[in-house]
Formats: C-alpha cells, sequence, structure tokens
C-alpha cells in the first residue's frame, strides 16, 4: 500500500519518520520557521533560561531521588550522606538548592518582563494564565522541596506554612491535621511532601510548560515595542519584522546560557550557601520539634508574600491577602485598560505606577526577611497597600494615562 | 469568636515563633573575638583534628566524617591515624563516633551534640568565641558559664589548657546604641592553664579549622572543580558572542 | 534580513567550534552524575576487608561469612576431599584455572593459600545463585563421579571441591577466590591480596 508523501518532501530516514509522526514538521513550527521578533531585548532571555533551570531541577533532582530517603528519622542524615559519601553528591545538590533560588530569579524576571512590555494583553491572555500556574505550581514545588531535607528551617517553615490552612473557618484545624495526616508535621507529612515535589507537581509542571508554549507559538511572542508584527508581513506571509528563532535566538540564547551559567555556577562551585539565603544556617540541624530556633525566616522568594501575611493585624485577612497577592496576578489581562502594551508607550501614570511596584516588592521581600520591627511593618503596610493599588486601580489609571502612539513597524538598530 | 481564636491559635504560634525568632537573633552576644576561619591551612586543621579527638571527640561525635576521609583529605597516613585519632574503633571506613555511652544524657542534663555541621550552624567565629569565653561563675552546677551560650552545660573541658577566666562587664553602656546588643565583656585570667593566651588562641582557631573542614569535607574539591568550570566558561562564552555577533549581521 | 556579503567559512568555523567546545562540556557535564551511581563512601565501607579467625573450623566444615554482602566460604579439606581434586579433573572445563577467577597466588590445584583451607565466593558464576556444600559422595543424582563439591540448585551447575566447575552445564567459569591474605595462622583478612609469597 503506497503511502502519502509527507508535505516536507523529505526523503530516507527522515522521510520515513516524517511520514510517521511530525518530526519536520515540529522542527519547523517552533524553531526554524518560528518567527520571533527582531528586536527582543536581553529581557527576553529568561524565558529559555527558565526552562534550563527547570531542566537542571528534574535531573539533579532525579539523582538526589536515588540517594535521599523520605523518612523523619533518616531525612536529614541522607542529606549529609548525599554531601559526602555519594560521589559528587555534593555538586549535585548544590545544583539543585541553588537551582531553587535560581529559577525564582529568573522567573520574577521574566514576569516582570511581561509586566513592562504588556505581553499579558489581548491576545496573550492565556499565556500569562499558564506562566500564572506555572508560577503557582513552582511556590508549591519549592515549599514541598523545602521541606525534604528536615532539618530545623525545613520542619519550622512547614509548620506555619501548613498553619495557614488553619486560618479557614471551621474546618481549618481539621484540614491541618489531614494536610499533615498527624497532629504536627512528621514523618506522614514528610513522606506526602516528597510524592509531590518528586511525583506530582514536577508533572503539573511540565505540562503547563508544554501549554504555555504551545499558546505562545500560537499567537506569537510580544516585544518591547509591544506591537504585532504580524500585521506587516510579505509576499511570502512572513513578518517583515521576524527572524526565524533558528538561528538567530538560538545563537543569542546560547550566549545568554553561557553567561547565566558563569553566574549560577560560580555560585554553586563558590558560594553555595548564598550568604545564608539559599542554604539556611538552621537548616544544618535536625529538624525538633520541641525547640524553635532561633534565626528562622521564610525562602527568600517567598518573602514579599511573607510580609503581606504579616502586614495585616487579621489573621484571617491576612492570610487571604497572601493567596490574593498571588492570585490577582491571574486578572491583569482585564485590569489593563490601556491602548498600548509596552512601558515605551505608556504614559506617565503607568510608568509611576510600575516603578512604585517593583519599589513595594523589593521592600516587602526584605522586610519579609527581618524580624517584625515598628518600622517593618508600617513599610510593609504601605508596600501591601501599593502592591495591590497597582492591580486594583490599574483599571482606572490606565484608561486616563497619556499614552504614546505605537510605531507601524518595530525599532531596531542593527549592531 | 472565641471558636474561631482556637482555630487560629496554632497559626499566631507559629507566626510568633518566626517573628521572635528574628528578635532574638538582633539582641544576640556581640562576640569579643574576631575569627577568620582558614580550612585551607592544612597543618592547622591537621593539628585540629588531633585537638578534636583528644578533647572534644570523647563526648562528642562527628558521625558524618569517617576516619579514612578524614585520613584522605588531611594527607594523614594510616599507621599515624590508628595511633593518634582513632580511638574508638579499628575500622578506617567507620565515622567518628564518641566514647560516650547512651546514657551520657544523666551527666551534663543534655546529651553532647554531634559536631559534624557544627560551623555550618553556628557559624565559625561563633564556635571560636564559644571556645574562648567559658568563665567563672560559682551558680553554675559545674562552676563555669559562657558568654555565647548562657547556661551552657558543658564544662569548660580545655580549661587545663586556657586557664580559668573572670568576666568583667562593661560599664552600663548598651541599650545606647539601641541595637540591642550587648557590648562585649573583659575577661581576666584569675589562674593560668598550660598553655599562654597566644597559644590557646592557636589552639582554638587549628580546633575550629578544623571543624570547618570537617562541616563541609567536599569544599575544597568543589572549588577545585569549581575553578575549570570557570575557565571553561570564559572560553564558551567568547565563542558564543562570537557566533551570536556573526549571525545577526544579517539582520538589519 | 539579508544574506550577502556574509562570510560563510566563518560562519562554519564559529558554528562548528562552538558546538565542539558546548558538546563537550555536557559530555563533562554528563560524568558526575553517572559517577553518582558509583557505591558510596558508606558502600565502600560496609564492603572493607573482613577479618575471619579460621581456626576453629573443623576438617571437613564449611562457614560462611559476608564480604560485601556476599557469601564468602570457607571449608577445611580433609586430606581425602585433596585427594579427590584430581580425580575429577577430566570432568572440568578449566581444572587448571587458567581464566583469571582467583589471584595468582591461589592459581594452583587445591586453589587456596593453604591446600587444607579453601577460601571462595560462594556465588555460582552463572546467574548468581548460592551453590549447596555436598561433600556427600557417592551421589548419583548429582554426578556418576561426583566426589564432593558444590551443586547450584538454580540450574544445575557443578562444582568440585575447588570450586572448579563441570564440563556441559550452563556456569561458565570456576567459582571466584577473593583476594585475601593471611594475617596470621589463624587469621585471613579477606578483601586484601597477599603482598608477598607467604
Amino acid at each position: 500500500m503506497a503511502i502519502i508523501p509527507n508535505p516536507h518532501k523529505t526523503t530516507g530516514f527522515l522521510g520515513w519518520i516524517d511520514d510517521r509522526f511530525p518530526l519536520t514538521k515540529l522542527w519547523k513550527d517552533h524553531i526554524s520557521e518560528y518567527y520571533a521578533p527582531k528586536n527582543f531585548n536581553w529581557w527576553y532571555t529568561f524565558g529559555s533560561l527558565a526552562l534550563l533551570v527547570l531542566v537542571n531541577q528534574l535531573l539533579t533532582g532525579i539523582f538526589l531521588t536515588m540517594h535521599y530517603k523520605p523518612d523523619a528519622a533518616q531525612a536529614w542524615h541522607s542529606v549529609e550522606y548525599i554531601m559526602r559519601d555519594v560521589p559528587w553528591g555534593n555538586i549535585i545538590r548544590y545544583l539543585h538548592s541553588t537551582g531553587a533560588s535560581a529559577f525564582f530569579i529568573v522567573v520574577y524576571l521574566h514576569m516582570y518582563r511581561g509586566l513592562m512590555y504588556g505581553s499579558y494583553k489581548k491576545p496573550r491572555e492565556l499565556i500569562w494564565i499558564f506562566g500564572c500556574l506555572i508560577f503557582l505550581a513552582l511556590m508549591a514545588e519549592a515549599f514541598c522541596g523545602y521541606v525534604l531535607p528536615w532539618g530545623q528551617m525545613s520542619y519550622w517553615g512547614a509548620q506555619v506554612i501548613i498553619s495557614l490552612f488553619g486560618a479557614i473557618p471551621v474546618v481549618g484545624p481539621d484540614l491541618v491535621v489531614w494536610i499533615q495526616g498527624d497532629y504536627i508535621p512528621s514523618d506522614a507529612t514528610l513522606n506526602r511532601l516528597f510524592s509531590l515535589h518528586v511525583v506530582a507537581i514536577p508533572f503539573v509542571l511540565v505540562g503547563l510548560v508544554v501549554a504555555h508554549l504551545m499558546a505562545l507559538h500560537e499567537v506569537g511572542s510580544n516585544n518591547p515595542d509591544g506591537i504585532e508584527i504580524k500585521k506587516k508581513k510579505d509576499a511570502n506571509g512572513i513578518p517583515l519584522d521576524g527572524v526565524p528563532f533558528h538561528p538567530y535566538y538560538t545563537v543569542k540564547d546560547i550566549l545568554g546560557v553561557a553567561v547565566f551559567l558563569i553566574v549560577f555556577l560560580g555560585v554553586v562551585f563558590f558560594a553555595p550557601d548564598g550568604g545564608g539565603y539559599f542554604l539556611e544556617k538552621p537548616n544544618f540541624q535536625e529538624a525538633n520539634p520541641m525547640v524553635t530556633p532561633e534565626h528562622i525566616t521564610p525562602a527568600w522568594y517567598f518573602g514579599a508574600f511573607y510580609a503581606i501575611l504579616r502586614a495585616i493585624p487579621d489573621k484571617l485577612l491576612g492570610v487571604v491577602a497572601m493567596f490574593g497577592a498571588v492570585l490577582i496576578l491571574f486578572a491583569l489581562p482585564w485590569l489593563d485598560r490601556s491602548p498600548v502594551k509596552s512601558i515605551r508607550y505608556k504614559g506617565p501614570i503607568f510608568k509611576t505606577a510600575l516603578a512604585l511596584f517593583t519599589l513595594a516588592f523589593i521592600a516587602l521581600s526584605y522586610f519579609g526577611m527581618q524580624a517584625p520591627t515598628t518600622l517593618g511593618t508600617l513599610i510593609s503596610r504601605i508596600g501591601t497597600a501599593i502592591y495591590f493599588g497597582f492591580f486594583l486601580l490599574m483599571p482606572f489609571y490606565s484608561k486616563i494615562d497619556k499614552t504614546k502612539p505605537e510605531p507601524e513597524r518595530v525599532t531596531y538598530e542593527a549592531h | 469568636m472565641k471558636r474561631i481564636n482556637v482555630y487560629l491559635r496554632p497559626l499566631l504560634l507559629a507566626i510568633t515563633a518566626l517573628g521572635s525568632a528574628n528578635t532574638h537573633a538582633a539582641g544576640a552576644q556581640a562576640m569579643p573575638y574576631h575569627f577568620e576561619p582558614d580550612p585551607d591551612n592544612l597543618a592547622s586543621v591537621q593539628r585540629g583534628a588531633r585537638n578534636f579527638m583528644n578533647y572534644c571527640a570523647g563526648c562528642h561525635s562527628m558521625q558524618h566524617l569517617r576516619y579514612n576521609r578524614l585520613a584522605a583529605d588531611l594527607g594523614i597516613p594510616e599507621d599515624l591515624l590508628q595511633k593518634h585519632l582513632m580511638f574508638t574503633t579499628d575500622k578506617p571506613g567507620d565515622p567518628i563516633l564518641s566514647a560516650m555511652p547512651a546514657t551520657s544524657a544523666q551527666w551534663f542534663g543534655a546529651k553532647p551534640p554531634d559536631l559534624s555541621v557544627e560551623t555550618r550552624m553556628r557559624g565559625p567565629a561563633w564556635v571560636y568565641n564559644y571556645l574562648m569565653t567559658f568563665y567563672v561563675d560559682p551558680s553554675r552546677p559545674l562552676g563555669t558559664n559562657n558568654l555565647m551560650l548562657p547556661g551552657a552545660s558543658m564544662p569548660h573541658v580545655l580549661g587545663a589548657l586556657q586557664g580559668w577566666q573572670i568576666k568583667e562587664d562593661h560599664p552600663a553602656s548598651d541599650g545606647a546604641e539601641g541595637h540591642g546588643t550587648h557590648a562585649a565583656p573583659r575577661f581576666v585570667l584569675a589562674s593560668a592553664g598550660k598553655l599562654s593566651p597566644q597559644e590557646y588562641e592557636k589552639f582554638v582557631a587549628d580546633t575550629v579549622n578544623f571543624m570547618v573542614y570537617a562541616a563541609e569535607p567536599g569544599r575544597a574539591g568543589r572549588i577545585a572543580t569549581g575553578v575549570k568550570v570557570m575557565l571553561f566558561l570564559l572560553v564558551f562564552t567568547v565563542l558564543a558572542w562570537l557566533l551570536k555577533r556573526e549571525y545577526w549581521k544579517d539582520v538589519h | 534580513m539579508s544574506n550577502q556579503g556574509v562570510d560563510h567559512g566563518r560562519r562554519r568555523f564559529l558554528t562548528l567550534t562552538t558546538t565542539v567546545v558546548g558538546g563537550a562540556g555536557t559530555v563533562a557535564a554528563v560524568w558526575p552524575f553517572l559517577a553518582s551511581l558509583k557505591p558510596s563512601e558508606r558502600a565502600k565501607a560496609l564492603g572493607a576487608p573482613v577479618t575471619v579467625d579460621v581456626g576453629k573450623i573443623e576438617p571437613g566444615q564449611r562457614v560462611i561469612v559476608a564480604w560485601r554482602g556476599k557469601p564468602v566460604w570457607f571449608v577445611r579439606r580433609t586430606p581425602e576431599m585433596l585427594a579427590s581434586l584430581p580425580k575429577v579433573a577430566a570432568d572440568l572445563r578449566d581444572p587448571e584455572s587458567k581464566e583469571p577467577q582467583q589471584p595468582e597466588y591461589a592459581r594452583n590445584e587445591a586453589r587456596s593459600i593453604k591446600p587444607e583451607l579453601l577460601v571462595m565466593v560462594g556465588s555460582c558464576t552463572h546467574l548468581g545463585c548460592s551453590p549447596t556444600f555436598r561433600p556427600d559422595h557417592p551421589a548419583p543424582e548429582i554426578d556418576a563421579n561426583w566426589q564432593g563439591g558444590f551443586y547450584c540448585p538454580c540450574h544445575g551447575s557443578k562444582f568440585d571441591l575447588a570450586g572448579r566447575v563441570y564440563k556441559s552445564v550452563p556456569a561458565p567459569l570456576n567459582l571466584l577466590v577473593p583476594p585475601h591474605r593471611y594475617k596470621d595462622d589463624h587469621t585471613v583478612v579477606v578483601g586484601e591480596d597477599q603482598t608477598e609469597a607467604a
């Protein structure tokens, strides 16, 4: 029986594959004939870097799982076992622990890029929503992973975060016990968080990343000018301001990866503790449910949300505000009523609002990691107000803001 | 409303725990002695290993450090290892366990902690200051107290070496700075020990250097690998930059 | 976009160089992951040499000691047992122990340092079952010319009292003699080689 030849006219082994599987089609659609705007700046490397860090976490995680023991009596010791007895175990562990922080740095910058250039606006709402879901899954993944070494910080971190669910009226306390599978965070808790960390959440995370990329490649990438390159096409239907992802953005991303690796591996090899922020001192002591250690703070990447929790004097509202701070991101595509996407053409009100939001987020992250002081609480409250104000007032200020006209074509100067 | 308070109690307690922990941190005791660890000083680390095995390992284990790893990293031949460092086992692959029986907690009120990663938990400077600041305090059951860890249940094991010192507090100047840290008190030697103060400082520095090594035996190897990785990445980055620049000549 | 004035030679050279250097880096990065699967220091410590007091083993008796988790047999062979070795030589696959299944110092008819004391890893060279000790003979159900030896219950491999494998059985090689040495007359260290001819 004759086969209908594949449309790419490939022959030989590749042809055999293409007759049965869309290999060439996938390569063309997503790599060699995916036309990305030529005016990407360096902010646009964080997407591929996030993918790189995800691969790093999966790979190092697989190997750590081969040596780690998800058992309250053995977990902490098995981490030191990895650090000392397993050949190269210390490097693999540092790649994973530093990778966790790197993941948040890269993802925060990636999200900030979207915020600046309006990458969440129509028609990219679903890309943004998948991205928010990735962020949510990443937070859950990070929390579970944070508990696994079963040091003092792991234990009391688990205690605090799981207790948040206790703030839910009526069912709260029972919910906490159910989540823990015990009356305190214990062996049962560790075991289930391990399962979530190595199986369930990574599975969801990878699926969401695929969806995020599929949505992106469906509508095409935004760019620093925030205009649609698909509006101006040549005779062949190729965007005039687009360049094929490969080779132009592959070579650019390879350079981005090289620079990133210098910083990332610099930390891994020369300062894996990250000044006590990537590996916290109290975690070098095994979990002890009887004694809370003296120096204890949330992981730096949760600092802002933790500060919001503490800023609200009412506990239930505090928890609501903390979760709300993440959930409000989902609404962003519909909060921004500006006619333009990019900050380059937005007016002074939006620019001021974004600047204030940036300062507020940094301040919240900082004070979230400090002991509560009168000044810290005051700043955290102002920061919280700015954080929510940035989003909730956006429908108004983005509408009245004086925008500049968008250009017809992207701005790009050859180097 | 009362019910809700019951629900919220664990949360409140946990949050207070987090918060108050930091308050303690802010009010921590200032360290009177400055100390920079030097785990690359092999001779010092070797002396520290001897000090540790003779003065500390009787009570404190280092259950995550194996004798043969120690010997290999510090360049100690096996016969010297067996003779001078291994007291509780004859298998070089064994970890460093203390000679203390399980009932030891009754002697001091607390089981002497394992010291495998002590310097990563407390910081090397803290351990150095701890070993420097035992002082005579008749109100304590063992007659000594410690500046860094008030009410420490550990006796001043090194008293015969350091001698016995008395703490002299500064006139009340603390609080004035507003940071809540106490100004470091002064220590005066009441009776001399076997070592001069300089010798004792060196003794403690060696011991802490060893403990810093022991807290991360892979440190030296990690840094050595890191240097090679960085050299590779520099070459690769230059190539990647040239490649990017070459291709982007097409884009106008 | 235009490809005019492109130096294709330079472009190809840079692409090739970056690919080769990047590929080398990737291969190098794979190494730590594969190496992490080797026996850890703990496994090595547990697999450390084992010291065995062989003074109390009776003639004809077998004692089993664990070394690296595997059974190691100590058999004090009687003069009759040793005398049986040449009798079966014709039935054996490798009667002169040509295959490197023993340290050089145990390459002799009795496959041991001291003829009377057999030290051997009790793990069949076929698929790793532990053969049973069958000093009894005759045993026609095992072999018409059985002079005593080891019989593997899994797939019927047969070995003589020096662990030499019979012909026409699944096991390809003689049983393994582990590195061992005599610390003194009645103490054997398994896992360490004899340094000089003792």
